[in-house]
């Protein structure tokens, strides 16, 4: 009785150990981590899949909720690559030695959007000038006009922070000045549906606010110009500094990112399903998006050392 | 490793400095959960003593329902009231999606399930000369509740505990209804699942660690209550 108990152990056993070892990663799986607005539209997974196609490989994006963790799983080399969009601590990332070179592969718009009613009376002006509105307002009545934040430190919640530091202000006098601005420290598409509810302003970004535009009762009122930019910038990790990372794949991948194809894929994504593009191709727009010459090159300069 | 270390430290650090926006959290924590554990126990109590002390059709069927909701997942909570306090919803007009009484209202409805179904078994256990005692000398139905629960008061105490235990813990009624607004509906979990998304994993263990100790201190405080 017991030989058989000890027996069907060990057959577990077994089978759990080769479980295991098949799942673990090997030359052929790439791992990626990101922000949420490029894998909730499903962009990443449909250029993913079409690259896993083409060169028989598996891409896995296992963290997708922001650019702050994607960073950190990055700097811990859990990942190979990282696709995110807040420049300075790409800069950052790369310059510490986690990361090669930054690679600009798409952009669109930061949208400042709001109540169709426009509570505050933005309509028309730029985004200081509207932020500045939203918090006097919101100020002086804050059951009327209400901003929501991501208050995540995710890339957009970045640009938020830079817009209001334009705007005049400094972040934690904004961040602490009254019930009309609520810090709900969610995801890009819970902003939203907060938002919505509670008839307020919010940043989104645009791709993540036309995926849910039938959703809202929501409009965007300042929806384009430089500083309302919105870059996505892909970077391999650094072999050096994380042994172990698929660096080869990486490279590959971002290859295909700024290839004619690639390019094609994220300049067309979204048409069919919201009747617009949601993301801009970064070719031949390198200098309007800010980055360098070679953040836009084909193919990557950079190389793995082994 | 490393990390698991210095989110020890800094746990100590923040409860030490009582640093004002921690110290926020875990008494908005601890409110919520108890203000829910305490208004479900006045609600299922009672309800888990009449299902048991009554002979019904389908009571079997009911006590199997209630013992598969133990696996109720928190994020199906959190959906279902959140359909029903949006502002589209049934209840829409309350107003209290994003707020801490509709954080309370969800996770009342998670630990139901487990307070019920613990009073009825707590309650199987009271031998029925208890009732019968009780019975013969005169006492009302709410009387003889009362004396019978009276007689499990321990495994009671460990009903509400669990309760409450679900309640503290858990992530998805918190964060779907209470929108994980700082001051005003985040809690501990939700703080976590927050900072542990922007990379601040020290932090998050260090919260983590002081959710554990909230916990132990209200066990003590009960158990003491009870009188062990």
């Amino acid at each position: 009785m017991s030989w058989k108990i000890l027996n069907q152990f060990l057959l577990l056993v077994t089978v759990a150990a080769v479980c295991f070892l098949s799942g673990a990663a090997n030359d052929s799986t790439l791992k990626i981590a990101t922000t949420s607005s490029l894998y909730d539209t499903g962009l990443l997974e449909l250029l993913a899949q079409n690259f896993s196609e083409e060169y028989n490989v598996t891409v896995q994006i296992p963290t997708h909720s922001g650019t702050g963790i994607a960073i950190s799983d990055g700097e811990r080399g859990n990942v190979d690559m990282l696709i995110i969009h807040d420049k300075k601590r790409e800069l950052k990332f790369v310059q510490d030695g986690h990361g090669l070179e930054r690679r600009c592969l798409a952009y669109n718009y930061f949208y400042l959007v709001g109540p169709k009613e426009d509570p505050a009376g933005v309509k028309g002006m730029n985004v200081t000038e509207a932020l500045k509105t939203i918090r006097e307002k919101g100020m002086a009545d804050h059951e009327k006009v209400k901003f929501v934040s991501r208050g995540d430190e995710s890339g957009t919640h970045s640009k938020e922070k830079s817009l209001w530091q334009s705007a005049g202000y400094n972040y934690s006098e904004i961040n602490n000045s009254g019930q009309w601005y609520i810090d709900a420290g969610s995801p890009m598409g819970a902003t939203l549906v907060m938002a919505n509810e509670k008839s307020a302003y919010a940043l989104a970004d645009m791709s993540t606010f036309m995926a849910f535009k039938s959703k809202l009762d929501l409009v965007p009122f300042v929806e384009g110009g430089s500083d309302m930019l919105n870059v996505y910038v892909a970077i391999a990790l650094n072999p050096e500094k994380h042994p172990g990372v698929n660096c080869d794949l990486a490279v590959k991948f971002i290859n295909f990112l700024v290839s004619d194809e690639g390019q094609r894929l994220i300049a067309d994504y979204g048409r069919a399903q919201f009747g617009q593009p949601i993301f801009f191709a970064a070719r031949g727009n390198c200098s309007l998006i800010g980055c360098q010459a070679e953040e836009c090159a084909v193919p990557a300069a950079a190389t793995c050392i082994d | 490793m490393e990390e698991i270390w210095s989110g020890l430290l800094q746990a100590f650090e923040l409860i030490i400095t009582l640093d004002p926006e921690v110290v926020g959290i875990t008494a908005r924590s601890l409110y919520i959960s108890l203000a829910s554990v305490f208004l479900s126990s006045l609600i299922d109590i009672p309800l888990g003593a009449m299902i048991e002390s009554r002979e019904f059709w389908g009571k079997r069927g009911i006590i199997s329902l209630i013992h598969t909701l133990y696996s109720l997942p928190t994020v199906t909570v959190g959906l279902l009231v959140y359909l029903i306090l949006s502002r589209n919803g049934p209840l829409g007009s309350l107003e209290i999606l994003y707020t801490p009484a509709g954080m309370i209202l969800g996770q009342m409805i998670l630990i139901t399930p487990i307070m019920i179904g613990l009073t009825i078994s707590a309650l199987g256990e009271v031998s029925p000369q208890v009732k019968d005692t009780a019975k013969s000398l005169g006492a009302s139905e709410l009387q003889i509740m009362i004396t019978t629960i009276n007689e499990v008061r321990s495994a009671m105490l460990a009903a509400v505990l669990l309760g409450f235990g679900r309640a503290l813990s858990e992530v998805g009624v918190a964060m779907m209804i209470g929108g994980n607004i700082r001051g005003y509906t985040r809690v501990l979990t939700t703080a976590i699942s927050l900072e542990t998304s922007m990379g601040n994993l020290e932090l998050s263990m260090a919260l983590g660690i002081i959710l554990l100790s909230i916990s132990l201190l209200v066990n003590l405080a009960m158990n003491r209550l009870q009188g062990r």
